[in-house]
């Protein structure tokens, strides 16, 4: 008896633990996976969570990953939708993207830095590591500290692509895995240089000015203020169902007016003429 | 008798189990990362300084500088640390005491590492951001933190082998004179050295594997740290930091700093196991 209590113990724990497994490999039953980018997750999240109130039935689950493997999972169909904060790669052109809403790339400081204004050029100097005190910048006498996004984050390369051309980014920068740590980077340090998605910009940091030109909507609008990424949806085939309703919701007014007031610009503003940025649109 | 047999054989499986799941991994690791290796060149990819994948430069030698320093600064800060206690809690401290310091002690290890980089970020960065300048963001940073982070390993394994000391030792060295401080020093510690040894050599393999608390700490910039002010990456950060983003030979490459990473701590472990081993001998 003595050597019987506890094995049935390591039987009950064995069952436990199998049953767990197993339960976990369940996949929820008829909902909608969207996954992805996680410049796109908090946007997405607010608009299932916002379909889901007037589609009570209906379950939408929205996870984070990063662009390529939104894309990645598109493909194996684990989730029928994907989320992408860049244009897709040549490779991945035989998927179906569908822009949701533009967003513009903000050059943030610490909001003490007297510096307001950079030229494209010295951005181009900060960042490639030439230019590495504020005084050339028309600041403090102090060494920048450059903050960057990690080598495959979708804002690094439309950062690239957009601002940078050909010039790499420095390898002294500080490297932080999402907009919100380069945020947080820039907030805790004075003399800190970033760039963050212009929806995620509030009063712990401070947009530059490009070449004059202030990073806000109006701007975006007019085309005046040019680095602009799509935040897309990728559809392995035209979506259906769950998947269609939920891209209707959000390409409707009151999905866009949602995106407009989270500090987006709307799909449609810019659909048409975004150079550069623009993805294969299918549907 | 049959019941045992049954147990025994359930107990073999899970054990065989247990084995085959690390060969997988390591299987898959090597299957994903060796072939990239070898399309690098492993001299390019080991010692290599540009670290662009997306532009097809592969190269880990900051990464692998990265985790010497900010190990051998863990090591500098937690050893003296480690050691220290030990001797205290075996030696110098009344039994009513160590019995609140040692779950105290491990209570450290159960502290999931987010909450140490957390906690290094917001109070150690600033602070050595205001006090030292550089981004604060640092190898002396991560330093610190991975030294206190390995201590528990370091504390438990040399106050074991202090405790498995024949009692001879310390009664002979009192017995001939010597003060306790010298029975310490001279005596047990030498006596009990291999045993030390294998705890910071697997309080080494702690630190190079940790990986959330040096993403949020040590400020991950891929460039040879300069001074101990500087930013670094080291390979599990590199790994950690990228993979969310990571295709096709991007994807392979933080992989292949999987194998480079896997033979590295398998190297520290099998020197442990034979330190030990030495020591039961």
């Amino acid at each position: 008896m003595g050597i019987k209590k506890p094995l049935n113990r390591v039987w009950a724990l064995a069952f436990f633990i199998l049953a767990t497994l197993l339960g976990g490999c369940q996949r929820p039953q008829g909902g909608l996976t969207v996954v992805g980018s996680t410049s796109v997750e908090p946007f997405a999240e607010a608009l299932a969570e916002e379909y889901m109130v007037h589609h009570s039935k209906e379950k939408i689950y929205v996870q984070g990953g990063g662009s390529s493997a939104g894309i990645q999972a598109v493909r194996t169909e684990a989730a029928q939708v994907g989320m992408s904060s860049r244009a897709l790669m040549p490779d991945d052109r035989d998927l179906i993207a569908v822009p949701i809403a533009y967003d513009a790339i903000a050059i943030v400081v610490h909001p003490r830095n007297p510096v307001a204004n950079l030229g494209i050029d010295q951005i181009k100097g900060i960042f490639s590591g030439q230019m590495t005190n504020w005084k050339k910048a028309g600041g403090r006498e102090h060494p920048i500290t450059l903050v960057t996004r990690e080598e495959g984050s979708g804002t690094r390369e439309s950062f690239q692509h957009l601002i940078m051309g050909k010039t790499e980014i420095s390898l002294a920068a500080l490297v932080q895995d999402s907009n919100g740590a380069i945020r947080q980077v820039v907030a805790d340090d004075p003399n800190a240089i970033g760039y963050i998605s212009l929806g995620l910009v509030n009063n712990q940091v401070k947009a530059l000015k490009i070449d004059g030109v202030e990073a806000n909507v109006e701007n975006i609008k007019k085309r005046r203020y040019m680095f602009v990424r799509p935040f897309l949806f990728v559809f392995k085939t035209h979506p259906q169902g769950l998947a269609k309703n939920f891209l209707d919701y959000i390409l409707s007014p009151q999905g866009q007016k949602l995106l407009i007031q989270e500090g987006l610009v709307s799909a449609a503003t810019l659909a048409n003429s975004q150079k550069g940025a623009q993805p294969r649109e299918n549907v | 008798m049959f019941k045992e047999k049954i147990l025994e054989k359930g107990f073999f499986f899970v054990a065989f189990s247990s084995i085959s799941i690390l060969a997988l991994i390591a299987f898959f690791i090597f299957e994903e990362g060796v072939p990239l290796i070898w399309k690098v060149g492993p001299s390019s990819f080991l010692l290599g300084e540009r670290w662009f994948p997306s532009q097809g430069s592969f190269g880990i030698f900051p990464m692998i500088v990265g985790s010497f320093w900010v190990t051998l600064g863990a090591l500098i800060v937690g050893v003296p640390l480690g050691v220290a206690c030990a001797v205290f809690l075996c030696e110098l401290t009344p039994p009513s005491v160590s019995m609140v310091l040692r779950p105290t002690i491990q209570l450290l290890a159960a502290i999931p590492s987010v909450i140490y980089g957390f906690w290094g970020l917001i109070i150690l960065v600033p602070l050595i951001r205001n006090a030292l300048g550089g981004p604060g963001l640092s190898v002396l940073a991560g330093s610190l933190v991975l030294g206190i982070m390995i201590l528990p390993t370091i504390i438990s394994i040399s106050e074991d082998s202090l405790r498995a000391l024949p009692r001879t030792f310390k009664e002979g060295a009192l017995s001939l004179g010597a003060t306790h401080w010298q029975t310490i020093w001279r005596v047990l510690l030498p006596a009990a050295r291999s045993g030390i040894v294998a705890s910071v050599i697997l309080g080494m393999g702690r630190a190079i594997g940790e990986t959330m608390a040096m993403i949020m700490i040590l400020g991950n910039a891929v460039q040879m740290p300069r001074s101990i002010l500087d930013s670094a990456r080291t390979l599990t950060t590199n790994i950690g930091i990228e993979m969310g983003y990571a295709t096709g030979d991007h994807r392979q490459a933080l992989f292949a700093t999987g194998v480079i990473l896997f033979f590295i701590v398998m190297g520290l472990n099998t020197i442990a196991l034979v330190i030990s081993g030495r020591r039961r001998a």
